[in-house]
């Protein structure tokens, strides 16, 4: 195996961890805030297909990403209204947030199957830097999508950890009374966490249709939601984590597709199931690693708030 | 607690609700749930009313419809059933599509090499072994579950699509039928492997197995000490440890079982139904059992009747496709009735009252 | 001081299903003084401060501040009218330091802010009130009396005026409690008001200017401290003239229940959270545990019930080792537990009375199945017995009052025929008449030769109830000493760790 091949792995593995890293820090949002959503996948779905939607028709990506956007943040809206207002179940809303999206994506989709795109996200060198031996390869011969991926998970630790809302948000995932006894209005707080990370679960979808796949298919995220949600429990919260995850998750991926390539005699089959197994044994070994941390899940997490229980 | 709403109105706690309220709520909540997932079937340009009226008469409008509803509803059902018995222990069991799918496999390996057998040595064989194979793949999520605590709604997930390229490797490969033009499809099973069907019906006597399970696990939970266990589990771990009760091996036992009746399931439609293994078994019937079975609120009897509802629903979605609409829309529908009931159990304990002025 | 009060209070009202928390009550606060709202537990004095802070909105009445009509909609404007609450349970971020947490309360706090700039700001405030904290500290590490701190210095940094404390001095060793006295009088010597919410007669009468006593859920009017006395507030506060004490009679005898040697266990943090812990309890004592909640009295209570295994030392009862059994053997040999946590942990709150009463006897079945029919009987008996009182026997329990839960699952740990009793905190929140009605439920059990292992914090209770209190501070005994020779200060120097040896020999 040469030196360009692995290069060729890596780049590639950037790529197939792009739209689980949108996805991821969207969840890490809305899970630092106290709610739980596992209708990720659903919303990706929406956001893929919106996407391809209004990027093909109207031959503008960028615009496409937009709705994407806005498809997400309203599908997590749905999960909002029922998890913070109505208090219902958090795992059950996502899943049914899951179930609905993908049916709907379904609908919407029916007559994109096998349609060209004509707007889509290519590869943009990075000036100087891409000459850069090995990892300008890697990092700067990559799609715009990819180099904001990277910006925001720089922005969101900055706003996690330094800003006055940041510190809101966290306080919102650990202790919702306190917040509230305070006069912030966590109601707000929550429902700004969660359409917020569903907008980002929205803009993954999009990288999905528009950059990684470049079409529409029916349930096209084929689990990468799950394991979004999956690599918030490896990132432990913190977005940084969540870019290595999600790349080293690419990586993975990749490096299945390519093995057959290099003359490694496993059936594809078994390559296609690797992502998933290395999801479940990272998920295993990361939660026996934090169990007895003080730091990690939000106290909070998937209880709902009420003020006047008693 | 209290929600403001618009108006004078608004919505307070009450410790009473009774069983025609809940009924009223339900329904309410099914019927505000079409309406939503309508609307966007309406604002694509479509009438979800023709949309509507083409299901329940492809589902219901002939005795062929009415019996492949039911032949849908065995499948929902049997799955529904073993979810059911997780989420008691409020144990998110998610992955009853894989645990099918092996259920399935584990049925047709005795199937396809020991065709030889005699159908009274045969079915209970794959019945078993569908079970054993259903439940030892929960196992995998439960195990890490019971003894660190590993978030078991993401892992069985996961194990669904390891379960799907399992099947896809078998179809592909080693079990493809050599003489089937290179289709992705294992031989056909002998008739000593297959459920008798009822008259010229695709119903099979599988049926049957859901009313055994439907019973069997409504007295096991009403009466039996094991059912007691599981349903202080639920409600509250400590409670559990409390009492002295192992919640790891209640862990482990309840997602066995609950994964083997979804393998019950995998073998009942590979026997009954389709008799030989092919790539895609089930349109989903793991994640639809979800749905159902928190839309009858783990009940089993009524688990029964809300998968002969959703099979309903299946069956209407094949045939939207002679329409050009994906049969998988279906699940719009779905999702959308699960986001009322879900939003509409806040008022079997709360009701609407006017504001005193 | 001008005549307008600070906040006044007009008829509030507030209902919850079942319960008038609040009937057209009245109260106000003037500034610079400490008013006191007592009452017992459920009278409505905590609702009543959920509607000043904004939490709960009044089904009637009106709140005047500083004169002028205010209607709340939320706790955000009752923070604007300068009204600042401590409650019982903290409102803290616990992995957030003291610095984070201040922050939360800081009005204009800019999005990207200096973090340095506001440590120093809260040493040198926090400093001018006597109250001393480290910014950069993480809340769980910290003391209960050191979180009460800052809590306090959350509500002075948000301009708070009015400062409401509920049963502040309940997590508090004296010395802390008198500590905390100090703060309050600087606060209102500075034009402050301080409403301080408790159930303890002395306190109040200490340490306050004027009382308002609440009792179900009316006022029954407002007093001058000086011009009162313990007498007359009792009678206010429980509406007759209270029972006699109750006079425990020492029922102790020489055999020995259960003993520990040397016993050390891990909290459920992973640390080591008793540290060789030798006792014995002999049938028909009552033998109390004091110390300041968190100091490894739950931890006692659970590897005494078989819940938490123990990592050295060895347990007997009657005098056989049973170091390695668990919660259900301990339950066969006799030993009951009544929990802290009734709710979650003594109760299943999603079953119902019937089902939760199963709880430690499902196993004594014969057969896969449960005799429904016997258990009905069994608790119509008990909650006849122990008069509980239920809406209906098939709602889920978490619907049901903390004295009925409190009184269901006694009855079921006491028909258990039991030799030990562990009972954690078993008064805490229960009105006066459930309180009485526990305390002599135990010693009466104590009378007839059970061995009970009474965890409390009320010192009150343990001096009138027990027959010898052992004293723990951080998962060490202090001491033992005999409610008839020591001093409420003796036991609150063990409490906040100094050895009864040590304190003989100064």
């Amino acid at each position: 195996m040469d030196l360009n091949y692995i290069i060729a792995i890596l780049a590639a593995g950037v790529v197939a961890g792009t739209p689980i890293l949108y996805a991821s820090l969207g969840e890490v949002i809305a899970e630092r805030g106290g709610i739980l959503n596992l209708g990720v996948e659903g919303m990706m779905l929406v956001g893929a297909v919106s996407a391809f939607y209004v990027g093909t028709f109207t031959q503008n990506k960028w615009l496409g990403l937009l709705v994407a956007l806005l498809a997400g943040g309203l599908m997590a809206l749905i999960h909002a209204v029922i998890t913070i207002s109505f208090r219902a179940s958090q795992v059950a809303s996502g899943l049914a947030l899951t179930i609905f999206g993908t049916g709907l994506s379904a609908y919407l989709g029916r007559n994109l199957v096998g349609i060209p795109p004509t707007s889509t996200f290519k590869v943009v060198a990075v000036p100087g830097l891409s000459q850069i031996p090995v990892l300008g390869e890697i990092f700067f011969k990559q799609d715009v999508m990819v180099y904001l991926s990277v910006v925001l998970v720089v922005i969101l630790w900055f706003v996690l950890y330094k800003t006055k809302a940041g510190l809101l948000l966290r306080a919102a995932g650990e202790n919702p009374s306190a917040v509230d006894a305070l006069g912030h209005n966590i109601f707000f707080i929550r429902y700004a966490a969660v359409i917020v990370g569903g907008m980002l679960a929205g803009a993954g979808g999009a990288y999905l249709s528009l950059a990684y796949s470049t079409s529409w298919i029916e349930n096209m995220s084929a689990g990468r939601g799950w394991i979004a949600v999956a690599l918030v429990i490896f990132a432990v919260w913190d977005p940084r984590r969540a870019l290595l995850g999600a790349w080293l998750f690419g990586v993975i991926a990749s490096l299945g597709l390519h093995l057959q390539a290099l003359g490694v005699m496993i059936p594809s089959n078994f390559l296609q199931m690797l992502p998933y197994i290395f999801t479940f044994a990272v998920l295993v070994l990361t939660t026996r690693e934090t169990k007895n941390r003080r730091s990690g899940t939000p106290a909070a997490l998937g209880i709902s708030y009420s003020r006047e229980e008693r | 607690m209290k929600l403001k709403l618009l108006g004078s109105w608004e919505i307070k706690k009450t410790n009473s609700s009774s069983a025609l309220k809940k009924f009223g709520i339900s329904v309410t909540s099914i019927v505000l749930g079409l309406l939503f997932a309508g609307l966007f079937v309406l604002i694509t340009g479509k009438d979800p009313l023709e949309l509507y009226s083409e299901i329940l008469h492809a589902s219901f409008g002939s005795i062929y419809g009415l019996s492949e509803t039911l032949v849908e509803m065995i499948p929902l059902a049997i799955c529904s059933l073993g979810v059911s018995l997780a989420f008691r222990m409020q144990l998110w069991n998610i992955g009853a599509e894989g645990q099918f799918y092996m259920g399935a496999f584990g049925a047709a390996y005795f199937a396809l090499f020991f065709s030889d057998l005699p159908t009274l040595i045969m079915l209970p064989l794959m019945l078993l072994a569908g079970f054993i194979c259903g439940g030892l793949w929960a196992l995998i999520p439960a195990i890490p579950k019971a003894f660190w605590n590993v978030n078991e709604t993401i892992s069985s997930l996961l194990l669904n699509y390891v379960a799907y390229f399992w099947m896809a490797y078998l179809v592909y490969g080693p079990w493809k039928d050599p003489n089937g033009n290179n289709f992705p499809l294992t031989k056909q099973f002998p008739e000593s492997a297959t459920i008798p069907v009822f008259g010229n019906t695709r119903i099979s006597y599988a049926i049957f197995l859901v009313v055994i399970i439907a019973v069997v696990m409504f007295f096991l939970i009403k009466y039996s000490k094991w059912g007691y266990e599981i349903s202080v589990s639920g409600s509250s771990r400590k409670a559990a440890d409390y009492a002295g009760m192992s919640y790891v091996k209640n862990v482990l036992k309840v997602m066995f079982l609950s994964g083997a009746i979804a393998g019950i399931a995998g073998m009942a439609e590979v026997s009954g139904v389709l008799h030989r293994l092919q790539q895609t078994i089930s349109p989903g019937y793991g994640y639809t059992a979800i749905l159902i079975a928190l839309l009858a609120r783990l009940n089993p009897l009524s688990i029964v009747l809300v998968s002969f509802m959703m099979g309903a629903l299946l069956v209407g979605g094949f045939s939207l496709r002679t329409s050009g609409f994906p049969s998988s829309m279906v699940s719009m529908f779905q999702g959308s009735i699960l986001f009322f009931v879900l939003a509409g159990e806040v008022f079997n304990n709360y009701h609407l009252v006017r504001k005193k002025v | 001081m001008g005549n307008t009060p600070m906040v006044e209070m007009r008829n509030i009202s507030k209902e919850f299903p079942g319960i008038l928390a609040n009937d057209q009550v009245s109260f106000d606060v003037k500034s610079g003084e400490i008013h006191a709202l007592l009452g017992e537990n459920g009278a409505g004095k905590s609702t009543l401060m959920s509607v000043l802070t904004g939490l709960y909105h009044p089904d009637g009445g009106q709140i005047y501040i500083e004169g002028k009509k205010t209607e709340f909609s939320s706790p955000k404007d009752a923070v604007n009218c300068g009204i600042g609450m401590v409650h019982q349970h903290f409102k803290l971020v616990q992995p957030f330091t003291v610095a984070e947490n201040i922050m939360l309360s800081i009005k204009g706090l800019k999005q990207i802010y200096n973090l340095k700039e506001i440590e120093q700001q809260i040493i040198k405030q926090s400093e001018a009130f006597g109250l001393s904290i480290d910014p950069k500290a993480k809340i769980w590490q910290l003391s209960v009396g050191e979180q009460q701190r800052v809590e306090i210095i959350k509500l002075l940094l948000l301009g708070a005026q009015v400062l409401i404390l509920d049963e502040p001095t309940a997590v508090l060793t004296p010395q802390e409690a008198n500590a905390l006295f100090k703060t309050l009088l600087k606060m209102i010597e500075s034009g402050k008001s301080v409403i301080l919410i408790s159930h303890k007669m002395n306190e109040v009468l200490e340490n306050t200017d004027r009382i308002t006593v609440l009792r179900d859920g009316k006022s029954i009017g407002t007093v001058d401290t000086k011009n009162t006395n313990e007498k007359e507030l009792a009678k206010m506060m429980v509406g007759r003239n209270i029972a006699d004490q109750l006079i425990k009679k020492s029922s102790r005898k020489q055999d020995k229940i259960f003993s520990l040697d040397n016993v050390s266990a891990l909290g459920n943090n992973g640390l080591l959270k008793l540290k060789s812990i030798s006792l014995d309890i002999y049938s028909g004592e009552i033998l109390g545990i004091a110390g300041v909640d968190g100091n490894g009295q739950k931890e006692l209570a659970e590897v005494v019930a078989g819940m938490r295994s123990v990592k050295m030392g060895s347990l007997a009862f009657c005098g056989k080792d049973y170091t390695k059994s668990g919660r259900k053997k301990r339950m066969n040999l006799g030993i009951s537990y009544v929990p802290e946590d009734r709710m979650t942990t003594g109760l299943a709150p999603d079953l119902n009375a019937y089902e939760n009463m199963a709880l430690n006897s499902y196993c004594s079945y014969r057969g896969a199945f449960i005799r429904w029919d016997k258990v009905k009987k069994d608790t119509d008996r008990l909650i006849q017995a122990f008069d509980v009182r239920l809406a209906s026997k098939a709602n889920p329990v978490k619907m049901m009052s903390g004295g009925n839960i409190q009184k269901l699952l006694l009855a079921r740990e006491i028909d258990s025929a039991p030799l030990l009793i562990v009972a954690v905190y078993p008064m805490r929140g229960l009105d006066i008449g459930a309180t009485d009605y526990v305390k002599r439920l135990l010693i009466e059990q104590s009378e007839k030769g059970k061995a009970v292992l009474l965890i409390s914090e009320d010192l009150e209770d343990l001096l009138s109830m027990t027959d010898r209190i052992i004293v723990m501070h951080g998962g060490e005994i202090m001491g033992v000493v005999n409610p008839s020779e020591t001093t409420r200060e003796e036991i609150g120097l063990m409490m906040a760790g100094k050895r009864k040896v040590d304190l003989h020999e100064a």
